[in-house]
């Protein structure tokens, strides 16, 4: 009873902490009626656009997003060396482009998402299109001269981590 | 401190400058839009990261006024530049090239920009 | 120190906004000129906090971050209008 209230209530409670934090970045300062603007915001955004939330996505081990997310960071840096050494230093005649073919195992939304973001912004690839039936995901790389390896990096450095943070 | 501070301020602000202007060079450089889709969406991003990093520090070391305005900017840039990033490409192969351009799925069903399935067998809405 | 690397991170992506500019002028198609303008705006916020650091005034942020949103929602809505036909269906 008390649990189906709270609910009706709150029926988001990461969305409504999200932006609760976001208010209180926005603002620069925690006082109390900074605090309850941003609960007000928090409750009331999440009850009006609930007909927008079907389902949720369940994150199963939150140190393992950490771990991911940080992980992206570094390659973010090292990425941006890896084109920039590309842009410089080879022609246009020696560069070469692949289109690439990932095979995806992860299925909720969600995970598809985030690895498709987290491609885009990593070494030398983009993230183009995925198939109609979200099985496979389209990914253009800027440099390489051995299209398996850059798959089968995806697959085991991000995929695999993505599968353990959502399944 | 002081010291350190400047230092790792310039330093930051130095690198992102010469990654901003790297991102804008491989636009002009590269030869093709899906080559050229590669310079902004990853240079731009630390490039502007470098400058907002740069700033906060700035702001809450010389002038003790901490903001968080920054964290914000950089995240929503972060958020962004793959969505950015994937809708042009998305738009360029819509007007440019051909299903026959590029490799086969390997699945049932061709890529979502060219072959439309019914919504029932759909198990994602991918459009 | 820092006043001559703003100078440096000033002239860098002044230096990018033309080059933008120039490949907006050469480009090869529509999408072209959507990448140049979506690295524009990038450059653009750039410039603008650099500016808010030399004139020791945090009022820029709120303005760089609109542009981010104004960036963003633009690039989205033009890419749309390439990809359906209309923005809002």
């Amino acid at each position: 009873m008390l649990k189906a209230i709270l609910n009706r209530i709150i029926p988001h409670p990461q969305l409504t902490g999200f932006l609760l934090l976001t208010w209180l970045l926005l603002v620069n300062s925690i006082s109390t009626g900074n605090v309850l603007l941003g609960l007000i915001i928090g409750l009331l955004i999440p009850g009006i656009t609930q007909p927008f939330w079907p389902d949720r996505p369940k994150i199963a081990r939150p140190l393992k997003a950490v771990e991911y997310v940080l992980l992206v960071l570094w390659d973010i840096c090292v990425a941006n060396v890896t084109v920039a050494r590309i842009i410089l230093f080879k022609s246009n005649a020696n560069t070469h482009s692949h289109w690439i073919v990932v095979p995806l195992e992860v299925r909720s939304p969600e995970a598809i998402t985030i690895l498709a973001g987290t491609i885009t912004m990593t070494p030398g690839t983009v993230t183009s299109m995925l198939a109609a039936d979200a099985s496979h995901l389209l990914v253009h790389c800027l440099h390489t001269d051995d299209p398996d390896a850059v798959r089968d990096e995806i697959k085991h450095r991000y995929e695999r981590r993505l599968k353990e943070i959502f399944e | 401190m002081e010291l350190i501070a400047e230092i790792l301020v310039s330093a930051l602000l130095v690198i992102a400058g010469l990654f901003g202007l790297l991102g804008s060079w491989g636009l002009v450089k590269l030869d093709d839009t899906m080559r050229r889709l590669h310079a902004p969406t990853k240079a731009t991003t630390l490039g502007v990261g470098g400058v907002l990093i740069a700033s906060m520090i700035y702001f809450a070391v010389f002038l003790d006024h901490l903001t968080f305005h920054e964290l914000l900017i950089t995240a929503f840039l972060f958020i962004t530049a793959p969505i950015t990033a994937n809708f042009v490409a998305k738009a360029h192969m819509h007007r440019d090239i051909k299903e026959r351009d590029l490799p086969p799925t390997g699945g049932q069903y061709g890529w979502a920009g060219y072959d439309e399935i019914g919504d029932a067998e759909q198990p994602i809405d991918t459009k | 120190m820092i006043t001559y690397a703003l100078y440096f991170a000033t002239v860098c992506f002044s230096i990018g906004l033309v080059l933008n500019i120039w490949r907006i002028r050469n480009a090869q198609g529509v999408v072209d000129r959507i990448l140049a303008l979506d690295t524009m705006v990038v450059n653009a916020i750039a410039l603008i906090i650099i500016y808010g650091i030399l004139e020791n005034t945090a009022v820029y942020f709120e303005v760089s971050l609109l542009i981010a949103m104004f960036g963003f929602v633009s690039t989205v809505a033009y890419c749309r209008f390439i990809l359906r036909g209309n923005i809002i269906e």
